[in-house]
């Protein structure tokens, strides 16, 4: 990431040059796009999102996927769903989030309905059976290779990673309630990183962000 | 289905959304108790199902409650839980994430950026776990192919489709499983 330029308003977010950094320039793109990695999702969207926003397409950086995920899985409601609202508005206000919700859900609906539909004459079928099972092993292998490519993201902030390790362990391990987990974890590590900002704007004077 | 049963519907899974944190199957055994228990509206085959079918299929999870609306009461009933499952959380969200940006270079926004992203990472480590744990049991075939797949997304860019298409055949074939 770019430092920001030394003018009014410090907002680093803003890029300097609008067209330099890719991003979806009409909500016909963003609804199809939206549409298009909601329908590949098989046994989970999140690998494909993260593969068309941040790599292929390049709207997002990996730290602001990571973030806008840290506040889809915070907040109530489906994490995906909320990413995609979230980047919506990121990109063209209310009307982006309400499309990119739309494209995540309009066209898997209907392919969700019309499997429910032909399920019953399926179900049965030892074929679909097993091949149901070698894709959910596959399924659970690609967001787990998603969360390491996220983590490869961190700039070796191993500190920050016992956070990540922590909640792992809590959730999938031991199976405790996400609710409890977040409420154990969430003060801790964000109070960590407040004081640990602050030392270093003391120390540097400088944002936080890139050293 | 009445339209009171519809109102019924839509404001049970609406009372429900704003207590889906983590997604909306955390809050799937007190649906289970509104839609199989009292209101007898499907059985309970018939409600597991429709989150085996909503996983598979591609697209969200969430849309296992579409699928709940349409087993109670067809393409009405599949809006009603549909939307009462996403807008009040949508607006939590929306609000949420309004009150962020405007905030951008508060530190409190900065350290709630900086510390929630590892436990972000660890949650959908963890989400991926379940989903292999629930799939593989303990066959260590079929924990193998998990591996692998992670290996695969966590250093390539090789198009994902193709792992669920080895996945897939894999299975048939009966390699694993």
């Amino acid at each position: 990431m770019r430092k920001g330029a030394p003018g009014p308003g410090g907002d680093g977010l803003a890029p300097a040059d609008p067209d330099a950094v890719p991003r979806p320039h009409s909500l016909t793109q963003l609804f199809l796009v939206f549409t298009g990695l909601a329908l590949r999702g098989f046994g989970g969207v999140l690998p494909w999102a993260q593969r068309v926003l941040v790599e292929e397409r390049r709207w997002l950086t990996r730290e602001q996927f990571v973030e806008l995920l840290a506040f889809g899985q915070l907040l109530p409601g489906p994490n995906i769903c909320n990413l995609a609202l979230m980047a919506g508005d990121r990109w063209f206000g209310w009307r982006g989030a309400l499309v990119a919700l739309a494209g995540m859900l309009a066209a898997p609906a209907a392919v969700v309905l019309t499997i429910a539909i032909a399920y019953t004459r399926v179900a049965d079928d030892p074929f679909v059976r097993r091949a149901l099972l070698g894709m959910g092993a596959v399924a659970g292998g690609m967001i787990l290779g998603t969360a390491l490519r996220l983590a490869a993201g961190q700039r070796a902030r191993w500190a920050w990673l016992a956070f990540g390790a922590a909640a792992f362990v809590g959730v999938a391990l031991l199976r405790l309630k996400l609710a409890w987990v977040v409420a154990a974890l969430a003060p801790v590590a964000v109070a960590a990183a407040w004081i640990s900002l602050g030392r270093r704007a003391r120390g540097e004077g400088g944002e936080g962000g890139a050293p | 289905m009445s339209h009171a049963d519809l109102l019924d519907l839509l404001l049970h899974f609406a009372s429900l959304s704003l207590l889906a944190i983590g997604g909306a199957l955390a809050t799937s055994p007190e649906m289970h108790r509104h839609v199989v228990d009292e209101r007898g509206w499907m059985t309970g085959l018939q409600f597991n199902d429709a989150i085996a079918i909503a996983q598979a299929a591609p697209g969200p999870n969430i849309l296992f409650v579409t699928l709940l609306g349409w087993q109670a009461g067809g393409a009405a009933g599949a809006l009603a839980s549909t939307v009462g499952s996403i807008v009040p959380s949508s607006l939590a969200t929306y609000a949420a994430w309004r009150w962020k940006t405007a905030r951008e270079d508060a530190p409190l926004v900065a350290a709630i950026r900086l510390g929630l992203s590892p436990i972000a990472i660890g949650l959908t480590g963890s989400a991926g776990w379940v989903v292999a744990s629930g799939a593989n049991h303990a066959e260590p075939e079929l924990w193998a192919l998990t591996a692998v797949s992670a290996l695969v997304v966590a250093r390539t860019r090789i198009n994902m489709l193709w792992l669920i298409g080895a996945g897939a055949l894999l299975g048939v074939l009966g390699v694993v499983g």
